[in-house]
């Protein structure tokens, strides 16, 4: 009995503080992860998205929160004068975890401009072509905001990546997510933007 | 005292070498050793790991109960790997999307576990420290020279750091594209281990 609860005592303690370390050093580290993902993952994929703009939508980006959602929106006035945002959403069910999608839409006519895989941990060769190929997400260029942002097998009009099609869904989740946060935010972004 | 600790950290960078010698914690040496900063970005991780790891484990060592010692070790060892991955994250993060899925996996690195399990347990944290240094550079080490060979033909460079070339095979080289692939680690490996061998027969 004694060494049973010996036994519960230390295992407990031990995981208990390495909890409590590893939240301080994920707190102490939260904003300069935040940083690095900016510069080195989204900052790029912003530009392949809007490679001609009148403004910097990395420097004026805005948070908005809603009671559910908190995300970053980054505003791109396109070279033709119509307003687009770029909003990153995450697919849940990738093969590493989440899969990262940046969709970049044209606010005055509520279309896609093109879409970029930013962050995720897919089998190099087979679900990271994802981002390394932009034919699969390219497929959601031109798309209404309106449209069935699934695979063709889920009734939508998307072509899976053959030998990925988990990540594929993944993407595609990220894609109905990014749909989704648009027209609950649309008013918001459009008072923000004014 | 002093003899016994240099020991136990030079045993690490020859006679226990954990990949040719103990042939263990295959999984990354084969998987990331497409490039020397590769190489040597994940040796570093796992050799905070170890050192960390063997200090905690022999500090507790009269504390952890023998029939739970395991998930002890792997809840220490955990946490140091998550705090790396963050680490790199925050201030590496090139280097962390290069090493991605494998610095979790130091966790299940059968060196790192096997140290502490062999090791640390029995010993002092200070020659545990020595312990955990001397396997830690060894295992970089060897990343290293593996992964050295593995570019050097299969790309014909030698990338040091952050992308820094520090030599080139001239335009006539044609990369032997092979080695840099899965099979060409296994390929490397063995030749190493053959020619350490070699050396080490008398």
């Amino acid at each position: 009995m004694r060494e049973m609860l010996n036994m519960i005592v230390v295992l407990t303690a031990l995981t208990a503080i390495s909890g409590g370390l590893l939240s301080a050093v994920q707190s102490g580290t939260k904003l300069r992860i935040e940083e690095q993902v900016l510069n080195i993952v989204q900052a790029p994929v912003i530009r392949e998205i809007f490679p001609e703009t009148t403004n910097d939508p990395i420097a004026e980006r805005f948070p908005i929160e809603t009671e559910t959602l908190s995300l970053k929106i980054f505003p791109a006035k396109l070279a033709d004068g119509s307003n687009a945002i770029a909003l990153e959403t995450k697919g849940k069910g990738g093969y590493g975890g989440d899969v990262g999608l940046m969709v970049g839409i044209n606010l005055d006519n509520d279309e896609i401009i093109t879409a970029r895989v930013t962050t995720h941990a897919e089998t190099p060769g087979f679900g990271a072509r994802a981002k390394e190929d932009p034919e699969f997400v390219s497929q959601y260029n031109g798309k209404s905001m309106n449209d069935h942002m699934g695979l063709k097998r889920d009734g939508g009009s998307i072509d899976a990546m053959s030998g990925a099609t988990v990540t594929s869904v993944a993407v595609t989740m990220a894609a109905k997510e990014a749909q989704k946060v648009y027209q609950q935010i649309k008013p918001e972004i459009l008072k923000q933007i004014q | 005292m002093a003899q016994s600790l240099a020991k136990e950290f030079t045993k690490g960078l020859w006679a226990e070498v954990p990949p040719f010698r103990l042939v263990l914690g295959l999984c990354p040496v084969l998987a990331v050793t497409t490039k020397v900063e590769n190489g040597i970005g994940m040796g570093l991780a796992t050799t905070f790991v170890l050192v960390f790891s063997n200090l905690l484990v022999s500090l507790l060592r009269n504390i952890i109960p023998s029939k739970v010692r395991i998930a002890c070790y792997i809840v220490i060892i955990a946490t140091f790997v998550t705090i790396v991955e963050l680490g790199m994250q925050a201030f590496t993060y090139e280097l962390f999307l290069k090493l991605g899925i494998f610095i979790p996996l130091i966790v299940v690195n059968c060196v790192v576990l096997g140290r502490a399990e062999a090791f640390a347990s029995k010993n002092t944290p200070i020659m545990s420290i020595a312990d955990g240094l001397g396997i830690g550079i060894g295992f970089t080490l060897s990343l290293a020279a593996l992964a050295a060979v593995r570019e050097l033909l299969g790309a014909g460079t030698i990338t040091l750091w952050n992308g820094a070339v520090i030599f080139e095979m001239g335009a006539a080289f044609q990369p032997f594209a092979f080695m840099v692939q899965a099979p060409g680690a296994f390929v490397a490996l063995g030749l190493m281990l053959a020619g350490m061998n070699l050396i080490g027969k008398k």
